[in-house]
């Protein structure tokens, strides 16, 4: 490359660059849909469908974590709210689509997640991790003790029923479309969110909320909303997932669950796009690997040592990683 | 007998005393996160395993050696004390000038570690500790019954606390603990080690942590999981007191433990919940806590 005279030779270098790498995004992302589309015919459809509610959820607290450096260690309570209230409302009500049955899970993730937010916005750092992880632990005891969860034993046979009243999503082909459709809505959203001037307002925050705070932004408010948001979308995986498996179970609202989307997220690479989506289906993988072989006693051991090997040698994660060394090498 | 609404009074005794030693083991494992936090400035994710440690080496030292409780009490805290020096020196050290919350991150990876490790070698029914023969029975107080293990637990923790008050707050190495709060680079130009400083301060938290874990032997099941349900409320026991003062971190703790033995007589479906909800209204009315100055 020639190297540049003056400002508008700069400046169109610059946006011929931003081009280039928007193609190169264009690309990537129109290959990742299309072996999405084409994954059920390979793969087992559930399966498959699993992995994408975990990294909806994983990049639901990305948003959070990655992009805003909040560090929730609740939200466990709003995958397992969202699961909860659609499992409750669609095994009740029959003939409720299951689209309205999702909507009222993630409405309820939300307002619980503005309950959180108020409250554990008070304290920042690691108070704020403690909070979190309290205030989660708090919603943990009301779904033991509350009859309509089923408490221990859980709530099981959920119907899955029919989308619009027309598409039957017992048929998995069905469902995983319906599923993958809703993912991309997120992730599309999150992408927006995330290079939007409120996104960029939550970046700031990141990296110096003194300075954000000097500017005369209510910082106080723009987390909250991140908070909220996050917490929704946290609400709509757990919501697909009690409707996919069924199923809806105590080890959601586990402080295991929040655990685990921060391991998700940081193997991944947290403040990446892609990466939570990576870190969620490495770390789904890996658990279901291992729970066939003769490892399938040293599930948490094994997650725990990934934790620590990833904090100590590779904290950008693995799509981090990449991105570092994509630069380097061919920037 | 004479009865307090409704509920008997040795009954109500009974719950108190239960409280006030929950409230030991709270202001125990509280304190350790909070010496930690002075130096380290983090959170201490892997407390609760190392609680759980204290127990289970007590256990496992009795069984195979034939470690009587007394050694145990001392030596327990000395084993667990140095695996976190390790910890500290060949983990944490590595993160130190990284953002806190990786080594957050770190110490809960730790803890998930240990508790799977142990479920696998013990599963999670639980081992039996028997309690030293000196302290079986009890003395009748008049209005309630008193076992002598439950008040040498009170004490024990009290003498604890007290005695990492009095190290912190009156002696020559306290006062380098404090500097080294305050400003560890410029100790460090001092001449004062402060990696050594850092190692023995995290050695020294676990080991409270683990000294809760010997006492809580002979009374609480010990089980691997024991660590990690006792640590969320000991977060949510710090988050009300504050991690200010080590006196503050003392007091939230009993006083916690007295307000979920209360629960427990009158109304208890909310006894394991009621100190988070005393989180919440903290959070919405004293932010800061009970006896915090940070935000």
């Amino acid at each position: 490359m020639n190297q540049p005279q003056n400002t508008a030779d700069i400046h169109k270098v610059i946006v011929e660059q931003q081009a280039a790498q928007d193609r190169k995004k264009l690309i990537l992302n129109g290959v990742l849909l299309l072996f999405l589309l084409a994954a059920p015919f390979v793969f087992y459809p559930v399966f498959l469908m699993k992995i994408l509610c975990f990294a909806l959820f994983a990049v639901a607290f990305n948003l959070l974590f990655g992009f805003t450096g909040l560090l929730s260690f609740g939200h466990a309570a709003f995958l397992a709210s969202g699961g909860y209230t659609t499992g409750y409302l669609l095994s009740n009500f029959s003939g409720l689509p299951t689209e309205l049955g999702i909507l009222a899970g993630t409405l309820a993730a939300t307002i619980l997640g503005l309950g959180f937010a108020l409250l554990s916005i008070r304290r920042q750092g690691i108070y704020f991790a403690m909070v979190t992880l309290a205030l989660a632990q708090l919603v943990f005891f009301f779904f033991v003790q509350s009859e309509f969860t089923g408490g221990e034993d859980g709530m099981h046979g959920i119907p899955r029923g029919q989308l619009f009243g027309l598409i039957n999503l017992e048929d998995n082909m069905n469902m995983y479309y319906f599923v993958l459709a809703v993912f991309i809505a997120c992730y599309v959203l999150v992408q927006r969110i995330v290079s939007s001037p409120y996104g960029q307002v939550l970046k700031a925050i990141k990296q110096n909320e003194p300075r954000a705070v000097s500017l005369g932004y209510n910082v106080d408010r723009y987390k909250v909303l991140a908070f909220v948001i996050s917490a929704a979308l946290a609400g709509v995986a757990g919501s697909m997932k009690s409707v996919v498996f069924q199923l809806a179970s105590l080890n959601d609202a586990h402080w295991h669950m929040s655990g685990e989307v921060i391991l998700m997220t940081l193997v991944g690479g947290m403040g990446t796009l892609l990466g939570p989506v990576v870190g969620a289906t490495f770390v789904v993988n890996i658990e279901y690997h291992l729970s066939q072989g003769p490892l399938r006693d040293w599930v948490d051991p094994i997650l725990g040592g990934v934790f620590v090997i990833t904090v100590l040698a590779f904290r950008s994660g693995i799509v981090g990683e990449i991105q570092k060394f994509v630069r380097k090498n061919m920037g | 007998m004479s009865m307090i609404f409704g509920v008997p009074l040795a009954v109500l005794f009974g719950q108190l005393l239960i409280g006030i030693i929950n409230g030991a083991f709270y202001a125990l494992l509280s304190l350790g996160l909070a010496v930690i936090f002075g130096l380290l400035k983090i959170i201490n994710f892997a407390h609760g395993a190392m609680y759980m440690l204290g127990a289970m080496v007590t256990v496992l030292m009795f069984d195979a050696l034939g470690v009587n409780y007394w050694v145990a009490l001392f030596l327990a805290p000395l084993l667990v004390g140095t695996f976190g020096v390790l910890i500290e020196y060949f983990l944490l050290r590595r993160i130190a000038g990284q953002d806190h919350i990786y080594s957050l991150l770190l110490t809960f990876g730790v803890a998930l570690i240990i508790q799977g490790v142990l479920i696998n070698w013990f599963g999670v029914s639980g081992l039996r500790y028997t309690m030293p023969d000196m302290f079986k029975g009890g003395v009748n107080l008049g209005f309630m019954f008193m076992p002598y293990y439950r008040a040498w637990v009170i004490v024990a923790a009290l003498l604890v606390c007290f005695g990492t008050w009095f190290v912190i707050e009156k002696t020559k190495l306290g006062s380098y603990l404090r500097a080294g709060t305050e400003d560890s680079e410029l100790m460090q130009g001092f001449g004062i080690n402060v990696p050594l400083l850092i190692s023995l301060t995290y050695g020294f938290g676990v080991a409270l942590a683990a000294f809760a874990g010997v006492l809580a032997a002979p009374i609480y099941s010990v089980t691997p999981v024991m660590g990690s349900s006792t640590l969320i409320v000991v977060f949510a026991v710090v988050v009300i007191g504050g991690m200010g003062s080590i006196g503050g971190a003392i007091i939230t703790g009993i006083l916690m433990g007295v307000i979920e033995g209360l629960t427990k007589t009158f109304y208890p479906p909310a006894s394991s919940a009621v100190i988070f909800l005393v989180m919440v209204l903290v959070l919405m009315f004293r932010p800061s806590g009970l006896f915090g100055k940070e935000a």
